[in-house]
């Protein structure tokens, strides 16, 4: 079996596997088809396709200013607040969380389809906004804080807890409306990052030391609960495991 | 223009579970098979690997298995006063891309469709009366019967696999089985599941209430099992990353578990993917499919010429292909004719949840096919005279796994943030469960397909546009299922039930169901359906468009197994009568 490069497919397999068929031997002798054509057993590498790079969480922020990131700090502590259950968003990482989420294809909505006309339509027909998170975010942030600035004569981030509850209340009941963006577009995109960052799996870089989780009871990447599944009403006592493991299982013994 | 490329006898246009079905049966018949696929091969070593699937950021929020809607979405508006908007980010339902398709990230419920469902109006009529089905409804027959799809539906589970008991079987009545099922020329390939906790408990309740409650049928194998093709899969271990993610584990059935490894292998197939078909060329009188048109991940055009052309796309992308290449005629609401866009139908989704104190019911433990149900709600289990409606539900409890970004389940008024929030979302997560009431959506002459005249794809083409909303027989039927499902969930005596009833209009946010059926639909009769019982367009006799896009009407059951039984079907009438006469419909 004859193997040739394929230089133009995206990503996913890297070989392209010819012939048997006239028809793939006709693709292969143009030199121009960029499908890729399998035929006979596929070749592949284990684990090609399925690498996801955790975040540094310790570099810098990668879309946010600084004026920016402390107003996003100062929402998530607000959104997650540190109690007797978890330490807060802040702590966990969730602003660190939505900054990569932001610098990556998400932040682009580079997957969605984003061609005019962009028009208002029923609720029903979903969120029809031609901005992409990373203008929601910088729009968003810089009317919040052009608002406290007016209102408050500080920035969010230097407000105390209890008048910044008060804002993030009056945001979600569409009580302040944002210069520049619709508040519920901006509110709503910041509480579910949020929860993204402190729920998912701390290699995106929130939900520090798997706290969200050890909060639930949720075990994590495991991966077979067979010997479980019929214990019924029962605290299996599972500690969880991440993706990238656990920390005890890097510590050098 | 199109490069022309030397034909092939058959070209299968989409390799999710019905074209890698019909691909694998007519290559063993001995034609020359090319597969064109839209998006990636996948490969469960390469792309589920265990290491790295478990990952709800990517896989459920970022919708990595999903279909790019930068690519191809739909349109979507619910009568024809309003304009239809794009679908930016999939919602209410999830398309698959790649091979293996949708059916790479489906739950794995694999229900066989009543004998009833096959004659629905037929059989309406004679129980209710000639004129009992209202004017709001346009429900058909399939133009088949349940005799001639049994077999085809056996094929399908013996590929998959699929484990569950049966209820029926021709010795009689199997205890513990579904009691409402059609006879089954044999019991499932592998045995029942093991019942995580909330399946269990809502089973002791519904039968201390005297229904008859199985295991939901699933295509998740129990056991190690080794299918007709040699492809062998290893049983579910209940991870709970099942529906929206790939199975890492070759445990849940898909076209890449089971028949592409081995049709891979066959010397007459072959498969190309990223390749996006633009659509099927006919000869000058159309009465003659003459291959496909498709565009590769360059942007070069190639014309596939084939004797045969089977589109086994999703739903969507079937009727889109037919409306783009002028095949039948389109479906106008206004006068009701044409049959390409017709009985859009979708799935009426209801739940009650249930909000313990003293439970614990290990909710991370789960899969998207293991639970528990009961039929007595279902299609025309009970009796409808005197309700206002026709319909029902599949009601069961099938704990997916439970997730913490999506699956954090707290009682109405609950805050959505700060530290009430964190307290409820913690004391809830363990103790909550929920019942499911899967039901029926009766297909009606507003609800239909078409082109949209605005949105265009990337490559210039009109986006489908689906105009849907569910009709006053379906919310009413979804008030009473929810009820009845209300009653056993009270039996179960939690804190407090929530009972969510569908109700209009249709939302195209939040995720309902990918059960997108008609708009090509089967039947007897060329004035109100498209193909016919093999599946064969009418008038176009080498051409066959197979999958959900041929239901008349969605009964309360996932469609998974009836689009694997219409695969066979449809490789049968090819096999066994159409090449036997190439060129004529196929008349037995």
């Amino acid at each position: 079996m004859k193997h040739k490069d394929d230089d133009a497919a995206p990503g996913g397999l890297t070989r392209r596997q010819l012939l048997g068929s006239s028809a793939a031997l006709l693709v292969g002798a143009s030199g121009a088809a960029s499908g890729l054509t399998f035929q006979g057993t596929p070749e592949w590498k284990p684990f090609d396709n399925v690498a996801v790079e955790p975040v540094d969480t310790e570099a810098e922020w990668q879309f946010f200013t600084d004026e920016e990131a402390a107003t996003v700090e100062a929402i998530v502590e607000r959104l997650i607040p540190a109690d007797d259950l978890s330490m807060s968003g802040k702590d966990a990482g969730c602003a660190v969380f939505i900054d990569r989420q932001l610098a990556g294809a998400y932040g682009g909505y580079e997957r969605l389809y984003m061609h005019g006309p962009f028009q208002d339509g029923t609720p029903e027909q979903g969120d029809q906004s031609a901005l992409t998170p990373r203008q929601r975010y910088r729009l968003g942030l810089g009317a919040l804080n052009d608002h406290c600035r007016n209102e408050h004569g500080a920035v969010f981030a230097e407000l105390g807890e209890d008048q910044r509850d008060r804002l993030l209340a009056q945001l979600e009941d569409e009580e302040i409306q944002l210069d520049d963006i619709d508040t519920p577009i901006f509110f709503e995109l910041v509480l579910k990052n949020t929860m993204e960052g402190f729920f998912a799996d701390p290699i995106h870089g929130g939900n520090r030391d798997m706290v969200s989780w050890k909060m639930l009871g949720f075990p994590g990447a495991r991966y077979d609960y067979r010997n479980y599944v019929e214990r019924h009403n029962e605290d299996l006592g599972f500690e969880p495991v991440s993706i990238g493991g656990r920390p005890d299982w890097q510590t050098q013994g | 223009m199109a490069t022309k490329l030397p034909p092939t006898d058959a070209v299968v246009v989409g390799l999710g579970w019905a074209g890698a079905i019909i691909a694998n049966q007519l290559v063993d018949a001995g034609l020359k098979v090319v597969g064109v696929e839209r998006g990636p091969w996948r490969d469960t070593a390469r792309d589920f690997n265990i290491a790295s699937v478990t990952d709800e950021l990517r896989y459920a929020q970022r919708q990595e298995l999903m279909l790019r809607t930068a690519q191809n979405t739909i349109t979507l508006r619910n009568n024809p006063t309003q304009t239809a908007l794009p679908m930016r980010q999939w919602g209410s339902f999830h398309p698959g891309n790649g091979t293996g398709g949708a059916g790479n990230h489906w739950a794995g419920i694999t229900f066989r469709f009543q004998p009833e469902e096959f004659r629905l109006k037929s059989h309406l009529e004679e129980r209710y009366g000639a004129d009992s089905i209202p004017d709001e409804l346009s429900l058909q027959d399939w133009g088949t019967d349940w005799e001639e799809m049994e077999p085809h539906y056996d094929a399908f589970e013996k590929i998959a696999g699929t484990s569950g008991r049966a209820g029926q079987l021709a010795s009689g009545r199997q205890e513990g089985g579904n009691p409402f099922e059609g006879v089954r020329s044999s019991d499932y390939p592998t045995p029942p599941l093991k019942q995580p906790y909330s399946p269990t408990l809502f089973a002791e309740t519904a039968r201390e209430m005297g229904y008859q409650p199985f295991p939901v049928p699933s295509s998740l194998v129990s056991e190690a099992y080794t299918n007709p093709l040699g492809v062998t899969m290893g049983p579910c271990t209940f991870c709970g990353f099942c529906t929206n993610y790939g199975c890492a584990n070759y445990s849940k059935a898909s076209a890449i578990t089971t028949v592409l490894p081995a049709l891979i292998r066959k010397e007459n197939f072959e498969a190309r993917t990223h390749c996006e078909v633009l659509k099927v060329t006919t000869d000058s009188d159309g009465r003659r499919a003459t291959g496909i048109v498709y565009v590769d991940s360059a942007g070069r055009r190639w014309e596939q010429p084939a004797e045969i052309v089977v589109i086994a796309a999703f739903t969507f992308e079937n009727v889109r292909l037919m409306l783009t290449s002028n095949i039948g005629e389109a479906y106008d609401p206004a006068t009701r004719r044409g049959t390409t866009g017709r009985n859009y139908a979708y799935q009426t989704a209801n739940n009650v949840q249930l909000f313990f104190d003293d439970k614990n019911f290990n909710p991370y433990i789960g899969a998207g096919a293991v639970g528990m149900g009961i039929d007595e709600f279902n299609n025309d289990n009970f009796d409808h005279a005197g309700l206002g409606f026709f319909g029902g539900g599949s009601t069961r409890v099938t704990p997916i796994g439970a997730t913490p970004i999506n699956a954090r389940p707290t009682p109405p008024g609950t805050p959505r943030w700060g530290s009430n929030w964190k307290r409820a979302t913690v004391d809830n997560y363990a103790s909550t469960m929920t019942i499911g009431c899967e039901a029926s959506n009766y297909s009606s002459p507003n609800n239909y397909l078409s082109l949209d005249p605005t949105y265009r794809d990337r490559l210039g083409r009109p986006l489908l546009r689906i105009t849907f909303d569910f009709t006053e027989n379906d919310l009413r039927m979804a008030q009473y299922v929810t009820e009845k499902t209300a009653e056993i969930a009270r039996r179960m005596n939690p804190r407090q039930i929530v009972a969510n009833p569908r109700t209009g209009p249709w939302d195209g946010r939040p995720y309902q169901s990918s059960h997108v059926v008609g708009g090509f639909v089967m039947g007897a009769d060329p004035s109100n359906s498209s193909v016919n019982k093999h599946l064969q367009v009418w008038g176009v006799p080498n051409l066959f468009v197979v999958g959900a896009s041929a239901f008349p009407q969605n009964p309360g059951y996932n469609p998974t197994g009836t689009v694997g039984a219409l695969a066979f079907k449809a490789a049968d009438g090819i096999v066994n009568h159409y090449l036997r006469n190439p060129g004529e419909m196929i008349s037995t």
